[in-house]
This record gives C-alpha cells, sequence and structure tokens, in this order.
C-alpha cells in the first residue's frame, strides 16, 4: 500500500518534468528508425531467403536484432531516468518527509523502484507494438517474440536496480547518472574480456548482462539466465536498502 | 500514556566522527506544552529533532513517543510525530493538494478521510485557495505553510517544528505563532528557533543547548521570575543619600551612577513603593524610575558565551 504511494509520486513527478517525455521521445524514434532498417535488410534478403531450407524468418531478422539494440539504447538512457531518484531528495532534502513518515526503508527504496519499473515498463510496451504490428502482414514467432521482451524486462529491472543503488550513494544526481553508466557498460562489456581464452575469463564472461541476455533473444529460455537477473535485482535494491539505512547511522 | 508524557529522552548522545554533536540530553515532553528549544548555530538543536523525527539514528540513548520505543518500533512511534525541518520538505512539481494528499497516504490516513484532512490542514495554515498551486510557484512564507500542514495532517501527538518562522514576514510570524499556540493546546510541541522573543510568546518551556548538552530548562513563568527587576534605577532632581537608601528594606546595595541616577540592587520584594515614600518625604524630588530586567537574551548570552563574564551589564527594558 505504501510502496505503491511511493511508486505512484515517482512516476507522477517523474512524467511532470519534460525529461521523461524527451527520453520517451527519443529513444522512440532511434528504435523506430532500428525496427524500419531491419525491416528494408529483411526486405532485401527476402528473395534469397526464399530458396533457403530452414532459413531465418521475419522474427530472427527483425525482432532479435531490435531487441539487441534497444537493451544497449535502455543501458544509455537508464542513467538518465534513475539518476535523480535518491539523491534529488536527499539534496532538496524531501528525504526527511519519507524518513520521518511511518514507512520503513524496504518500502521506500521498492516504492521508487516500482516508479521506475512502471516508466520502462511503458517504454516496452511502446516497443512491443513495433514487432506487434507486423502481425498485420506476416506471421510472428510468438514465443521468440514473449521471451526478447522477457529479456528485455529482465535486463531493464537489473539496469533499475543499479541506477536506484547509485543514486543512493551521492547527492548530485549527475555523478550518479556517470557511476550508473559506467558500471552498466562495464557488466555489459565484461563479456569482451571472456573472449581472451584465459580462465579467469570464463568467470567474467559469466557476470556479463549481454551473455546472459543473447539466449533469450534466440527464444531460449534458461532459468539460469532469468536467475542471474533476478540475483542481480535484489542484490542491488538489498544494497540501497542498506544505504539508505546507513545514511542514519553515526559514522 | 500514563500522565500525558508525549515523549521521554533518556541520556541521548550522538557523534559525527570525533565531533560530540548531541551530549547527554535528557527531557520530557507531555501534552499541552510547548518547548522552546534554543542554542546558537551547531549546538545541536537540529541534529536532536532529527534523532526525535527518525531521521538519524542516535550514537547511545533512548527515545520514547507516547511510550512506544522509537528505535524499536520506528513505524508505530512515527505516526505520532509531526516534523517540520529546516527546509520545508516540499516537491515543487506538484501543487499544494496534490503534495498534502500525498502527505496525507505516506502517514496512513484512512482513504476516506484523506480529502477532509487535506482540507482542514490546509484551512489551519491558512492555504485557503492555493489548493491548485504549484508548489514551487509559492513564495518562500507559503511554502513553510505548506510545510507546516504536512507536519500536522495526521493530527500527531508530538509536532516539531524546526525554526518555522524563518523567512516569513512579520505579519507571517504572528499568524504561525498564533497557530502554535493553538496547536500547542492539544498537542505536545517543540520548537527550535534563535530568535529569542519568538520563545517568549510562544513557548511555556525553554531549554537552551550548547556545545550539545542541556544547559538550562525551566517553564516560562520561572523564566519571567528569573527575568524580574533585580535592580531599580532611579533617578533624582536633588541629590540623594545613598546611606539612607541601603537602609530600605530588601536593597542589598546602591551604586551611584552620576547625575542623580542610582542603581538599587536588591533581593526579595520590590522596594520601589518604600523608595518612593521616601523620595517624596525627603524632598529628592525623583523624576524617574526604571526596574530593569533581565532579558532572555543575557541569560542566553551567559550560558552560551563562556569568555563572556556573567555579570553583564544590563540594559533597561521596561
Amino acid at each position: 500500500m505504501m510502496i505503491f504511494t511511493i511508486a505512484a509520486r515517482e512516476i507522477r513527478s517523474l512524467f511532470l518534468s519534460p525529461l521523461a517525455w524527451a527520453i520517451l521521445a527519443v529513444t522512440l524514434f532511434i528504435l523506430a528508425y532500428l525496427f524500419l532498417s531491419q525491416i528494408e535488410a529483411y526486405l532485401l534478403l527476402q528473395p534469397r531467403l526464399a530458396a533457403l531450407q530452414g532459413a531465418p524468418g521475419v522474427s530472427d531478422i527483425v525482432v532479435a536484432p531490435l531487441f539487441g539494440d534497444a537493451a544497449v539504447v535502455l543501458l544509455l538512457i537508464t542513467p538518465l531516468v534513475t539518476m535523480r531518484t535518491l539523491s534529488e531528495e536527499r539534496r532538496s532534502r524531501t528525504i526527511s518527509l519519507l524518513l520521518s513518515a511511518p514507512v520503513s526503508m524496504t518500502e521506500i527504496i521498492i516504492g521508487k523502484y516500482l516508479g521506475v519499473l512502471a516508466f520502462f515498463l511503458i517504454l516496452i510496451g511502446m516497443l512491443a507494438l513495433m514487432p506487434l504490428s507486423l502481425l498485420a502482414g506476416t506471421a510472428l514467432d510468438l514465443g521468440k517474440l514473449a521471451a526478447g521482451l522477457l529479456g528485455l524486462t529482465l535486463v531493464v529491472a537489473a539496469f533499475a536496480a543499479i541506477g536506484l543503488f547509485m543514486s543512493s550513494l551521492t547527492e548530485q544526481p549527475t555523478v550518479a547518472a556517470v557511476t550508473t553508466f559506467g558500471l552498466l557498460l562495464l557488466l555489459w562489456i565484461l563479456d569482451w574480456a571472456g573472449n581472451s581464452g584465459l580462465d579467469t575469463s570464463n568467470l567474467l564472461g559469466y557476470l556479463s548482462m549481454l551473455r546472459h541476455y543473447e539466449p533469450l533473444l534466440k527464444g531460449l529460455f534458461s532459468s539460469t539466465d532469468v536467475v542471474y537477473y533476478l540475483l542481480v535485482t535484489i542484490l542491488f535494491l538489498g544494497f540501497s536498502i542498506r544505504r539508505l539505512d546507513a545514511t542514519r547511522l553515526p559514522h | 500514556m500514563s500522565s500525558q508524557e508525549l515523549i521521554r529522552i533518556d541520556h541521548l548522545h550522538r557523534d559525527y566522527g570525533q565531533l560530540r554533536a548531541v551530549d547527554d540530553v535528557s527531557f520530557e515532553l507531555a501534552r499541552g506544552e510547548v518547548l522552546g528549544f534554543l542554542g546558537p548555530n551547531g549546538a545541536g538543536k537540529s541534529t536532536t529533532m532529527q534523532m526525535i523525527t527518525g531521521n538519524l539514528a542516535p550514537s547511545a540513548g533512548e527515545i520514547r513517543i507516547c511510550g512506544i520505543d522509537l528505535l524499536d518500533q520506528p513505524k508505530r512511534a512515527k505516526r505520532e510525530i509531526g516534523y517540520l525541518p529546516e527546509q520545508p520538505p516540499v516537491y515543487r512539481e506538484l501543487t499544494v493538494d496534490e503534495y498534502l494528499t500525498y502527505c496525507a497516504r505516506l502517514n496512513r490516513i484512512d482513504r476516506r478521510h484523506i480529502v477532509r484532512a487535506v482540507a482542514t490542514a490546509k484551512d489551519r495554515c491558512g492555504l485557503g485557495d492555493t489548493g491548485a498551486r504549484l508548489i514551487g510557484n509559492l513564495s518562500k512564507g507559503y511554502q513553510q505553510r505548506v510545510g507546516i500542514a504536512q507536519a500536522i495532517i495526521h493530527n500527531p501527538a508530538v509536532v516539531i517544528l524546526d525554526e518555522p518562522t524563518v523567512g516569513l514576514d512579520p505579519i507571517q510570524i504572528r499568524e504561525i505563532r498564533g497557530l502554535i499556540r493553538e496547536l500547542g493546546e492539544a498537542h505536545g510541541i517543540i520548537l527550535s528557533t534563535h530568535i529569542l522573543p519568538e520563545v517568549q510568546a510562544t513557548c511555556n518551556r525553554v531549554q537552551i543547548i550548547h556545545h550539545g548538552k542541556l544547559v538550562f530548562s525551566d517553564s516560562t513563568l520561572g523564566l519571567e521570575q528569573q527575568l524580574n527587576a533585580t535592580a531599580l534605577v532611579a533617578a533624582f532632581r536633588s541629590g540623594p543619600d545613598s546611606t539612607a537608601l541601603q537602609q530600605l528594606p530588601g536593597v542589598t546595595a546602591a551604586e551611584v551612577l552620576g547625575a542623580g541616577r542610582v542603581r538599587l540592587h536588591y533581593s526579595g520584594s520590590d522596594p520601589a513603593e518604600a523608595l518612593v515614600e521616601m523620595a517624596a518625604s525627603r524632598g529628592w524630588r525623583l523624576y524617574e524610575l526604571v526596574p530593569e530586567r533581565r532579558t532572555l537574551e543575557q541569560i542566553f548570552i551567559e550560558l552560551t558565551c563562556s569568555d563572556v563574564p556573567a555579570q553583564v551589564t544590563t540594559e533597561a527594558a521596561a
């Protein structure tokens, strides 16, 4: 109950600032452009694909790359959405409204998190409409589409939790944005080191967010990948709760 | 909630690294009391208030709100507290109504009573027709009122106000003081300020905190007695006889100030009447008689400035 009150305030404040609208508009514009160029590529390939047996369909050539690119675009914009969640409240001292109200630290963090997540779900929902519009003219592999959507949602859920934690560390929203971006990018490209063939690189590769996302894009649902994202999300939410609690304690 | 005791603070400490900001502070607050919390900047006023409202955790000590331990059951205890920090915690992008509705929900007011609670809080703080305006567009004084409305919206047992009249114009200050007195009848109020007349105007108890320690605690009535005259300055046209003055009952010393002026220090009952009679019968032609009072400011300075000697020259304040 309190969680939803806080989440509702969060999403309301997001949409009262032009930032959320600008992010939605720019992101969807870029994704729409990617979607259209992917369709164009498919149309060029179509004659040759028709000759092949077991050739990749529209779901593989249009939907999977679109969702793959969408994750990278979301990696860029997540810091902008999450940067203000806690740092702005601390900077403008409005955090004391929450701290002196009868709500627990957990409720504050989960509430804020759900508010941010709701924003991303709106974005993903609009993104999902693009491939779904193809249903008007062709058949889609809805299972693959669902796996891709699940993957993207899990990726963004983990991104948002990391962004929220970074925002709890500082009073400067821009610092929160930069550090969030750095950490997200690092977690994304850890995989590159994994290709070097060393023993340690396997572990690094395993921690990479990209490596757990790719199977889902191919329509391969593995509970390991899902658990990976859920663990990252819960871990960083837990860190945020501890961090918020620690601001009260004497050092 | 025995004997209407709303707050009980026991041996509260708070350290910031090496610095001990609050050092062994203990006090109580009862229903119907308005407690003025005084102290120079950095004395530990705000830190103490933040601890009572759960914004900071104490290093040691115990806080009970209406008998509920704040550290053990923060959610239950916080229901009984309304808090206005130094900077009103308002979201500039919300309207007054949206903001107060949010505060009402946060404080777990029943959904059916929210509209009424918001209307009552606005009414009490004189926010009548500002409901649809953005908080960011309101003047500082109105933002402060929104902050106070937020603190009283859930009708808490204790209202804690950190410098509530900062940045207000004199008329607003009078209104806010009136509101505080009115609230003080049914609630317990802690008010921090460094405006000394404010304490005398609104509070019925005063505490002075200095370097984290409570150095003074008394009711305003007790304070009045301390503040009351301990000296008279009399001026005569034809020279007084200081030895005769010293014979007056209660007078401990007569200090000749020159130009026919004498300062009489006394203890116990006021010798003014006897002095007037004596002056009349001896033809000293008394033309001025001023009781000298200590002001709260002097007590404050005596307690908080260790390098200033205890005997500060008194100013006349009739």
